[in-house]
């Protein structure tokens, strides 16, 4: 069994009241912050911890911590990123909804590390009944004098507020969730400056994830040291997954980063294997905007290694033989699944999901979506397969967000891997758009 | 000040200027084009990816190129960096996608649109598309939606620079329209169709790259070529009064604000000089405008070409500039 840092007490029973995560050693880390630590050593802690980003960027958090600018007179914020809209993705929502206070324990030791005297929550606005039992639980930290004026008579004081969103994937993204908190169109702004500069109404800011603020509190209470002891190279510490798609037991896991993909897919322990005791054609790992490989390279480095579990191992060989651990959403598909209809349907999403401020986005992600379809329902042409990957690769990397390469991602990689299974559809229209029909690469007929 | 290679050509500006203006300073052909950027709005830029371009090196201090095209609308110049514009394959490339998509949801209805002559679409593609797409789907169209007396707006054509709202939050004050909905849905709208009606509302006509927002009192008057544009001003309280009539014969068909090389308007003019002044006696007229040669609009020859006629310097509207670069000059005063 691998060590739980987030989700050890998951099961208690009323965990999510005060009473009992306090009884199982909850708001330990604010005591020992704010006690026994100055904001600077607890900065310095989560540098040491090698902790990085569980949004998906994988960005070092204690850097982007030390980045954020300290200028005399003006206000700093920490907003916690809980918009978690990725396809696949549904571990933040977990943690929340199991241990909300694990979170709320998270922002006070943070902000208190930023100099912050105002946070925020900022949650997608289908939670809703997620934001009321945060709501509850910061409620219950006001009353028991962890949050508000003077926190245990520290000195320190801090407001925490939860802000639902208006239901935009868009707005998971950092400065167009800042945009929307500030009541404004979930735009992404233009970078520099970057929120560390100039973030919540034009302060300091930090944004971060739920998962990496939840993290917090264990470094502080074990030490980096301890925390760094776990995981493999530059990947430390525990992930939750969110596994799902054709495996015997879809669901949220924390795993410590550096098992094998192939244990995690098929050991009781994790996802218990494929369902139906089919044969896995190809996964996602970290959330629907990272590109999909095929089994035998998301089992095996192209060095023919083991892929791990790591930020390294599964972007080893870049995008032709690799793919990312992004934010953690992990999707397995068995060979019954069709690849040309699974990539329109996250073309279709992408395309919803534009915020249409920047050409290329705006304008070729509906495109994308709708040669896909046409691909799809037979009536595509053999140029339509060339075509979506230059459409692809007008998009990437020219936008102001990467919303624009999280929509060409999956496409490009799609057919790089499965370009046969394009072709077919396009040569086979009847038999493609026959009910249940999938291509079968070995048999290069009906499955 | 700071100095940056521009394709090759070597400038110097002034610290915190954007990588544009800076090639702006070196003029011509080398000038990335702007379809979303405006110098007199505030926020404005960064957003229609027309202006692209390659940081083959960061700065003198950190040399490494950077990763990816930047827009250098927004993007600040750094001692000793290196852009790549007409010089880099990557981005004409990337141009020619730009142009590719702004066309998707575009018509190309030249012919019956008001802006035909000076649309910067049209410029754009001329100068950085192909003649052909690659686009076999439905395109997106919209109903004609009714903002009031004096401004069309044809959302169909609109490519969502976001100039005009930017016009209206910055030099009106109360805004009534904006964009609504995401992505290809986006459109420029009206809260529950609205009438735009304050007092310096004009304006967004003229910052409209394409046709989507027209002046309704000039609506199928007349092709812009076939229009004379003279210089003129009037004592106005609430503006500088400075315009541009667009007149056939003796009558004013047009009076739209000054614009300059880059198709940005000098000053914002009100309403009242724009829609209720369509007598010529209105207006001290100074002189014809300068029309670049290169225009659609200056094909017409309302300035005709005169050979051998010393230059008249200083003649108002044209910059000493325009003067040295075009190889005739305006002998005729109207
Ligand atoms: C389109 C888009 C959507 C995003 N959605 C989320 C999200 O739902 N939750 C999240 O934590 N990060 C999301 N991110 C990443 C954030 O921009 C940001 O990197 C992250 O919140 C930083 O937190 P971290 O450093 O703790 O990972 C998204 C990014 C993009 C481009
Ligand atoms: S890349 Fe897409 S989502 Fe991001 S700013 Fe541009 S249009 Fe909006
Ligand atoms: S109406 Fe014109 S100015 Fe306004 S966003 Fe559309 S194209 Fe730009
Ligand atoms: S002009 Fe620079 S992005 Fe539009």
């Amino acid at each position: 069994m691998g060590r739980k840092l987030l989700t050890e007490h998951i099961n208690v029973e009323g965990i999510e009241t005060f009473d009992v995560y306090r009884k199982h050693g909850g708001y330990a880390s604010v005591e020992k912050a704010l006690k026994t630590m100055t904001p600077e050593e607890v900065v310095e802690e989560v540098k040491t911890s090698g902790l990085r980003g569980r949004g998906g960027a994988g960005f070092p958090t204690g850097m982007k911590w030390s980045f954020l600018a300290k200028p005399e007179g003006k206000p700093r914020y920490l907003v916690c990123n809980a918009d978690e809209s990725e396809p696949g993705t549904f571990k933040d929502r977990y943690l929340m909804e199991k241990l909300p206070h694990l979170l709320v324990e998270g922002m006070i030791t943070s902000s208190y590390a930023l100099g912050c005297r105002t946070s925020y929550i900022y949650i997608r606005g289908e939670l809703m009944y997620i934001l009321r039992i945060l709501e509850k639980a910061i409620a219950e930290a006001y009353a028991n004098g962890f949050l508000g004026e003077n926190i245990l008579g520290s000195g320190y004081s801090l407001d925490l507020h939860v802000h639902p969103g208006g239901g935009a994937y868009i707005c998971g993204e950092e400065t167009a969730l800042l945009e929307s908190l500030e009541g404004k169109r979930g735009n992404p702004r233009n970078k520099p400056p970057f929120p560390a500069v100039w973030g919540l109404y034009g302060s300091p800011t930090v944004v971060n994830n739920v998962e990496s603020i939840a993290t917090v509190p264990w470094i502080v209470n074990n030490t980096a040291a301890e925390y760094a002891k776990i995981g493999v190279g530059r990947s430390t510490g525990t992930k939750l997954i969110s596994a799902g798609g054709n495996i015997n037991k879809p669901g949220v896991y924390e795993i410590e980063m550096g098992i094998t993909v192939e244990e995690f897919i098929y050991s009781e322990e994790y996802c218990g294997g494929i369902w139906k005791g089919r044969d896995m054609k190809a996964v996602i790992a970290g959330g629907s905007s990272v590109p999909i490989l095929p089994k035998d390279l998301i089992l095996k480095t192209a060095a023919g290694e083991d892929r791990l579990m790591t930020y390294e191992s599964l972007s080893d060989g870049g995008f032709a033989t690799g793919t990312m651990l992004g934010s953690g959403g992990f999707f397995v598909m068995d060979d019954q699944t069709c690849i040309v209809r699974h990539t329109w349907t996250l073309a279709r999403f992408y395309h919803h999901e534009s915020c249409g401020q920047c050409s290329p986005c705006r304008e070729g992600t509906g495109w994308l979506e709708k040669v896909l379809h046409r691909i799809e329902y037979g009536h595509g042409h053999m140029h339509d397969i060339d075509l979506l990957v230059s459409v692809a690769k007008q998009i990437e990397g020219n936008t102001i967000c990467p919303l624009g390469d999280a929509a060409a991602w999956p496409v490009a990689a799609a057919v790089r891997h499965f370009r046969e299974e394009f072709e077919w559809h396009v040569k086979h229209p009847e038999q493609a758009t026959s009910p249940g029909a999938v291509f079968n690469k070995n048999a290069s007929v009906l499955a | 000040m700071v100095k940056i290679t521009f394709d090759g050509i070597e400038v110097e500006v002034e610290e915190g200027t954007t990588i544009l203006n800076a090639a702006r300073k070196i003029g011509g052909e080398v000038v990335p084009p702007a379809m979303c950027y405006y110098t007199p709005l505030k926020g404005s830029g960064g957003k229609c990816r027309a202006c692209l371009v390659k940081v083959a090196a960061g700065s003198v201090k950190d040399p490494r190129p950077m990763p990816k095209l930047v827009a250098s609308c927004i993007t600040p110049v750094q001692d000793g960096m290196v852009v790549e514009n007409t010089t880099n394959p990557d981005v004409l490339a990337a141009r020619k996608g730009v142009v590719e998509m702004l066309l998707i949801n575009h018509p190309l209805d030249c012919p019956i649109c008001d802006q035909a002559g000076e649309c910067d679409l049209q410029n754009f593609a001329y100068e950085h598309g192909t003649s052909g797409t690659r686009y076999e789907e439905e395109r997106r169209t919209f109903d004609k939606i009714d903002i009031g007396p004096l401004i069309q707006l044809h959302m169909t054509r609109c490519i969502l620079c976001y100039r005009c709202v930017y016009t209206a939050d910055q030099i009106t004050e109360k805004r009534v329209h904006g964009v609504l909905g995401r992505g290809d849905a986006a459109e420029i709208g009206t809260y529950i169709e609205n009438v735009i009606d304050n007092e310096f509302s004009g304006n967004v006509i003229d910052v409209c790259p394409v046709g989507a927002l027209t002046d309704k009192t000039f609506r199928f008057k007349n092709r812009v070529w076939f229009t004379k544009p003279l210089d003129a001003h009037r004592d106005c309280p609430k503006c500088s009064g400075k315009v541009v009539l667009w007149m056939r014969g003796n009558d004013v068909l047009r009076v739209t604000g000054r614009k300059d090389q880059y198709g940005e308007v000098q000053e914002f003019i009100c309403n009242e000089c724009r829609f209720d002044h369509k007598d010529p006696q209105d207006w001290t007229i100074e002189g014809p405008r300068h029309i670049d040669q290169r225009s659609v609009i200056a094909t017409n020859h309302y300035e005709l070409p005169v050979l051998n006629v010393p230059v008249v310097p200083n003649l108002p509207g044209s910059t000493e500039e325009d003067l040295k670069s075009t190889p005739f000059n305006l002998g005729r005063q109207v």
